[in-house]
């Protein structure tokens, strides 16, 4: 597994420039914090402006380290037929991926961090540095978050062996993920009858839970923690399922 | 080369391309759920920034409703149309196919801007109608023979910029090979599209009607529905629109000279 992941990032150091233009890309918490700050919507959702700018940008942090797109690597390869070759080695090919995630994580942490600093530059009022404890939490949750994702995503990519075409499955999944998970808007500003529902759901621990964490905002660690963890083990196993019926199923292409 | 062959031509590769993607029927259903669902999301975190504001840089609810309808219009014509193909110009750099193209008989950029087409999109643009006409109605707008035109050649002009910025940055693959990730940036930009450009912070206005000039795209054809927009505005947009159309077919005709195909 280390020897993966060393030979993943030597890989991904070759796509540096790549990788830079993927952190950029990650840039809409921004855009909606001058939203928000420009038209004193914080006001009515009792956040201060400073405490609302840590939100955003530990969002940006959490987003940049919890990006998963296993699925379209995962298709790719399926439909290339590339998937062959690795199923024949006593790893399971998605150790592989998330090798490759992680390695990629490791390269955009500069970049992640040279934003945050150009961001501090513009918002100098909204400097925090968070104690190691909360820090060494927050990390764990955006891990776990990263873990959710990649276990969502390694379902639909399973599904490549029903229907080769997973990726729009997965760009259907994205639009919740996207809208309620925090990233556009804190889950606390969200009206009060999807409130009441939504922290049943995976989504509001994908970004807004560690988020708040990061940003030093109210939240309720050792609860959100575990449904994190609960969700993990609910998902675990699903996803073994889909795998092994998957791999039953699986005919490599062009054979 | 005359419109007509154009048009021929051009009846060959809708047929050729729909063909081939009517291919993943059950693709275009789960699409369709995909935009449907979007626009709900954008409404759902637009009511949430109107729950205790009336206005958002000046735009009502209801107004800023049309922004989101112009926004799915465009975003439902650019999966139609230039991401599947513009996509496909990163394939052919990289695989030296662009060859093919250079050689047919034809314009090269008609060729690659043109040759695919996604029908899922379809979809969406007519849910952006859908919507636009719903915001007529609740906005009271009468519909006048001057309204249709200036909405149309606005509409025409956001689809013109929209064009050169994608095309743009595709055309830069012939140095960088790899620009997937430029057109992700460019993809995030396009997202504030969905928002008046009022309710940004003055520098971040300069630099998305400078620059990047999505307050084009979006804003001034809802200005217009609105009957808000100022003459200087509509012309300014369709000056800068003649603008990036130009620039972006030189572009396009002066990195061909650096082209040097793939393995040869």
């Amino acid at each position: 597994m280390f020897t993966l992941l060393k030979v993943q990032y030597s890989n991904m150091l070759e796509y540096r420039v790549e990788i830079a233009l993927w952190a950029i890309s990650g840039i809409i918490p921004f855009f909606m914090l001058n939203i928000w700050t420009n038209n004193n919507l914080n006001e009515s959702i009792n956040i201060s402006n400073d405490m609302l700018s840590r939100y955003f940008l530990s969002a940006f942090f959490v987003r940049q380290f919890s990006v998963v797109w296993v699925v379209f690597s995962f298709e790719e390869d399926s439909l290339m037929g590339k998937i062959s070759p690795y199923l024949i080695q006593p790893l399971n090919p998605f150790f592989r991926y998330f090798a490759q995630h992680l390695a990629e994580q490791i390269t955009r942490f500069p970049f992640a961090l040279i934003i945050a600093f150009l961001f501090f530059i513009f918002n100098p009022e909204s400097i925090w540095i968070p104690n190691l404890g909360i820090l060494l939490l927050s990390m764990l949750s955006t891990f776990l978050s990263f873990l959710i994702q990649f276990l969502i995503q390694s379902i639909v990519a399973c599904l490549c062996f029903w229907t080769e075409k997973a990726s729009s499955i997965e760009r259907l999944l994205f639009i919740p993920t996207l809208f309620l998970s925090g990233l556009l808007a804190p889950v606390v500003s969200f009206p009060t009858y999807v409130k009441s529902w939504i922290y049943l759901t995976p989504f509001p621990y994908l970004i807004d839970f560690p988020a708040n964490l990061l940003s030093g905002n109210e939240t309720n660690i050792s609860g959100g923690l575990s449904m994190q963890i609960l969700w993990i083990i609910l998902l675990f196993p699903l996803f073994k399922k889909v795998w092994s019926e998957g791999t039953k199923k699986y005919t490599a292409m062009g054979s | 080369m005359n419109l007509r062959k154009s048009l021929k031509v051009y009846k060959k590769f809708l047929h050729t391309s729909l063909a081939s993607e009517l291919e993943y029927k059950t693709n275009i259903l789960v699409d369709l759920i995909t935009a449907i669902l979007s626009l709900i999301g954008s409404i759902f975190l637009l009511s949430i920034f109107f729950q205790n504001n009336d206005y958002i840089g000046g735009w009502e609810f209801e107004q800023a409703l049309i922004i989101q309808g112009i926004y799915t219009i465009l975003n439902g014509i650019t999966n139609t149309w230039f991401n599947p193909n513009l996509t496909e110009i990163v394939k052919h750099i990289r695989e030296g196919t662009l060859d093919f193209v250079l050689l047919k008989p034809i314009d090269s950029q008609f060729f690659i801007s043109l040759k695919k087409i996604n029908p899922s999109g379809f979809l969406e643009i007519m849910l952006g109608f859908f919507l636009l006409f719903f915001c007529i109605r609740i906005n009271q707008i009468n519909i006048s023979l001057s309204f249709l035109t200036l909405s149309l050649i606005t509409i025409i002009c956001s689809i013109g910029i929209l064009y050169s910025l994608w095309f743009f940055i595709s055309t830069t693959t012939i140095w960088f090979v790899k620009t997937w990730n430029a057109i992700e940036v460019l993809r995030s930009f396009l997202y504030i599209g969905r928002f008046p450009l009022n309710s940004f912070s003055f520098s971040l206005r300069i630099f998305f009607s400078v620059f990047i000039p999505i307050a084009f795209i979006t804003t001034i054809p809802s200005e217009v529905f609105l009957g808000l927009s100022q003459s200087w505005k509509i012309l300014l947009e369709v000056i800068v629109t003649t603008v990036f159309l130009v620039t972006s077919r030189k572009f396009w005709l002066f990195a061909l000279k650096f082209y040097s195909s793939a393995s040869s």
